[in-house]
């Protein structure tokens, strides 16, 4: 029986990080490195994580799956990485941060978690500059800010609409040094396929050479993951193709345990789906919202003639239009947080007022800010997203609106960990968006990259040292014992049944028609009935699967059908453990929004007295229903309030 | 659209490769070239056949894993974008589209379309970076930086690291690449520490590597799908003059 024990250290909020450290136990530079972690991943959190424990001392293995670690898809993040730097003079502090964090996320995350983490933010930025970021400046030298949804001050630093890129390129490029130096095993195109557990312990991982298709051991007296979300259980997301949640299925199946599953979000600004052969959708950042206006036509009959394309845009006067984020909430008008301004794009939609042939987009417009601040202000600004719009759907944004429309972009469940990020499995870690922790139900924009981070550079480093103080006498071991035999053979078992399936459909029709179960019934709007209906379809989808999927090639070679088809076995659990968890959250909340929980106005209604709790799963064997734990969010030092950006 | 295809196959390395054809019928002028070539590989492995293999990772133009040629061009015919990001409207319906993988010593072939690009990795690591630990940066505005040279350093380091300039150039030079990075690096106060041991190993490794030399033909910065341009070459030469004289 799991014991959930969050571990926050006692003492005021604002005390609770520094007496942590100060109590902490650390490793000498000595037993350093003697001691080796493996981490899984190069995003972010990866990156980071495995350069600051390889300065440290650390002996390092770090593993991702695509050719380098620079391409992890922290890559794609555009506009920006929040801090509590407060350079702008308009009243920003580290409480203030926390305090929109835990607002934005709707009240659903661990108080001193998001507290640490507004307190290390300032830290990222330095880091960042120190390492050659190139951040964006003003004439006089210093840095500048935007502003971002959910936030009333400018705390937002950026690089273009390339902030991801630049912070991933610092991050590998600290983690390039640390291999030259001998502190960090790369392994790239090697994908995790099974967590290794000696005597309770996490001890290494099974992995899978993408080119060969052998199946290799690693050990080391840690595991961290830092695997990223799994947006990609839906098909279509902003996710790179290849991002998966099998690192993380794995982990649970050993005994980590998975917190709030059903807590995926969903961008409002991205590009529509053009048809079936459509492979993933593209993202345009927020910070678009700060200069651009949302809106659809007042007019039924304006909304059916733009859909049958007799209409443009820019044919539409303006009294004719519905500004309906303005109308709706005057206060914060167009940057209202994500989760809110994807339902009211959806809202219009439903309601037959959606601008493109599917009738599934609403315009985003910068004619006025064009007209306010001239083309090339705009054009500076946000030129690189223009060009890509242009690029992908041959309409020029300078001169009419763009279309856009949410889309499945981020994960605010996934492993659970304690305050230390530590999972339920000694030894275990878990970072980034791979964890549960930091954005409860709604993560708010520029938030991933700051907690990306936070964890890996400044948290993970220091909290892994309490656990590994006690491993120094661990010495280095071989992989030729029993438990690593068996970890490759469960590996070589589900691989050798995936191949033997030998049936009709191909791995992607396959996983398509699982995303549009999870769109249809676990997506943006969800209810009972939809919830109940959507976990029968993916059961009978997991059947189907494993009788009827066809894989061409060999097990033991470079095999892309394989290596798809063994994630997609994984994303129809994981699909199945978010129906179930969003079924269990009577309540809407950030993200998870249930059409029976809403007010007359349509806002979401969150049910706190039932349900100010983390949802914790537990594996409890294949085909045996999970086991569901709650870890209660005590909140001592904000009120818990309706959220409210009116 | 309706279309030829003729696609390099290659089992691995050694093996011996050759252009395959291929037809496929009613694509959408709006799919994007990759989705057309999972088009064709939902086809292949229907027929029991061994899909066509490529990298490809994030299909929104930043990764840098994708990368071909098409009809003879690094990421195709369009201009300032990776393949992921081509549009199938670029192509007339009956076209015939020749598509390669990248062919330089450096970056070998894997299979089909898979090159191993980690050449890139290897400079990168030799001293693509500013060394500094964690924890160790002093406050964010303690330096100003003139903003001309901020968006001087962003312009270069917008690289994507995809290998296009590589591929483009006839002695498969990677002097944009390195050249990018030495930009990058050396126009912020805090790269510039490092500026001239920087320049002497990434250029020494470059050698090493397999990369052939720079004869400024310029091809580099026609392919580049994120705009790169000649004169973070011209600052590298300056840079190297510098540490070696």
């Amino acid at each position: 029986m799991v014991k959930l024990n969050s571990s926050v250290p006692e003492g005021p909020l604002a005390e609770k990080w520094s007496n942590y450290k100060s109590n902490q136990n650390l490793v000498n530079p000595a037993n350093k490195r003697k001691l080796d972690v493996i981490v899984v991943g190069t995003g972010l959190a990866g990156a980071s994580a495995a350069a600051s424990l390889a300065e440290m001392g650390f002996k390092v293995k770090s593993f991702c799956y695509q050719d380098s670690p620079r391409r992890a898809h922290s890559i794609a993040a555009q506009g920006g990485i929040n801090a509590a730097k407060n350079y702008q003079n308009d009243g920003d502090s580290i409480y203030r941060l926390f305090f929109d964090t835990i607002k934005g996320g709707d009240y659903r995350s661990r108080e001193a978690n998001v507290y640490r983490l507004a307190e290390v933010s300032n830290d990222i930025i330095d880091q960042c500059v120190g390492q050659g970021v190139p951040f964006a400046r003003e004439y006089g030298g210093t840095l500048d800010n935007r502003s971002f949804g959910g936030a009333l001050v400018s705390r937002t630093f950026y690089a273009r609409g390339q902030t991801g890129q630049q912070l991933l390129l610092g991050a590998y490029q600290a983690l390039s040094r640390q291999i030259k130096k001998g502190n960090v095993e790369m392994y790239p195109r090697m994908e995790m396929y099974n967590l290794v557990m000696v005597d309770g312990k996490a001890r290494g991982i099974i992995g899978r050479d993408v080119v060969s298709g052998k199946l290799e051991r690693y050990s080391a007296h840690a595991v961290v993951l830092a695997s990223g979300g799994y947006g990609n259980v839906y098909f279509l997301s902003t996710m790179a193709m290849g991002a998966n949640a099998s690192a993380q299925w794995q982990c649970y199946t050993k005994g980590a345990l998975i917190g709030n599953p059903c807590f995926v979000q969903i961008h409002p600004t991205c590009i529509p789906v053009h048809g079936d052969s459509q492979s993933k959708l593209t993202l345009m950042s927020e910070s678009l919202r700060n200069d651009g206006r949302i809106w659809v036509p007042k007019k039924k009959d304006d909304a059916d003639r733009l859909q049958s394309g007799d209409l443009n845009g820019t044919d539409i006067p303006e009294e004719d239009r519905d500004y309906y984020l303005e109308r709706r909430y005057p206060a914060f008008g167009n940057l209202v947080p994500r989760d809110v301004a994807s339902r009211a794009a959806k809202e219009r939609c439903d309601a037959g007022y959606g601008v493109n042939s599917t009738g599934l987009a609403v315009f985003l417009d910068f004619k006025d800010s064009i007209k306010r601040l001239g083309k090339d202000v705009i054009e500076a600004k946000y030129g690189n997203l223009f060009q890509m719009y242009e690029k992908i759907t041959d309409d020029n944004p300078y001169e009419g609106p763009m279309m856009i429309y949410p889309a499945i972009h981020y994960s605010m469940g996934g492993i659970w960990v304690d305050y230390e990020l530590h999972t339920t499995i000694p030894g275990l870690f878990a970072t980034g968006e791979s964890n549960f922790s930091d954005h409860g139900a709604n993560r708010l924009g520029a938030s991933a990259l700051m907690q990306g981070l936070a964890d890996g550079y400044f948290v993970l480093p220091y909290t892994i040292q309490n656990y590994l103080a006690d491993e120094i006498n661990t010495p280095r071991f071989k992989t030729d014992i029993p438990e690593f035999d068996e970890a490759e053979q469960e590996v070589r078992g589900q691989l050798e049944k995936l191949m033997a399936v030998k049936g009709g459909q191909t791995v992607d029709t396959l996983h398509k028609r699982l995303g549009k179960i999870m769109w249809d019934y676990v997506g943006m709007a969800r209810n009972k009935e939809g919830l109940i209906k959507g976990r029968e379809e993916i059961k009978k989808l997991r059947e189907e699967f494993w009788s009827g999927v066809k894989i061409p090639g060999k097990m033991d070679d470079l095999n892309p059908e394989l290596q798809k088809a063994s994630r997609l076995a994984d994303f129809i659990e994981l699909g199945e453990l978010m129906a179930m968890d969003a079924l269990n959250r009577e309540e809407s909340c950030g993200g998870h929004f249930r059409d029976e929980f809403q007010t007359e106005e349509g806002e979401a209604l969150r049910n706190d007295k039932d349900f100010t709790y983390v949802a914790v799963w537990e594996y409890k064997g294949p085909g045996k229903e999970p086991q569901l734990h709650k870890e209660s969010l005590d909140f001592e030092y904000i009120e818990v309030k309706q959220r409210n950006y009116k | 659209m309706n279309l030829k295809l003729k696609i390099w196959r290659q089992k691995d390395p050694k093996t011996r490769g050759k252009f395959v054809n291929y037809q496929l019928r009613d694509i959408s002028p709006d799919s994007s070239f990759l989705e057309m070539l999972d088009v064709l590989n939902e086809q292949l492995v229907s027929m029991n056949e061994e899909p066509v293999v490529f990298d490809d990772d994030c299909r929104e133009g930043i990764c840098g894993a994708c990368g071909m040629y098409i009809n003879g061009h690094p990421h195709g015919p369009d201009t300032l974008i990776t393949v992921c990001q081509l549009h199938m409207r670029k192509f007339k319906d009956g076209d015939t589209i020749v598509i390669e993988p990248w062919r330089a010593r450096a970056f070998p072939i894997i299979r089909d379309l898979m090159v191993d690009r980690s050449a890139f990795d290897l400079l990168i690591q030799e001293a693509g970076y500013v060394s500094i630990n964690t924890g160790s940066a002093p406050d964010a505005n303690s330096i100003p930086i003139k903003k001309k040279y901020a968006d001087l350093s962003m312009d270069a380091a917008a690289c994507i690291g995809c290998g296009a300039c590589v591929a483009a150039c006839k002695n498969a030079s990677a002097m944009l690449f390195v050249g990018a990075k030495i930009s990058h690096l050396t126009l912020l106060p805090q790269g510039e520490v490092e500026a001239l041991e920087r320049v002497s190993k990434m250029v020494t490794k470059m050698d090493e590597l397999g990369f052939g030399s720079c004869t400024n033909t310029g091809a580099c910065e026609a392919e580049c799908p994120k705009g790169i341009t000649l004169t973070n070459i011209a600052r590298l030469n300056r840079q190297y003059y510098k540490a070696t004289f």
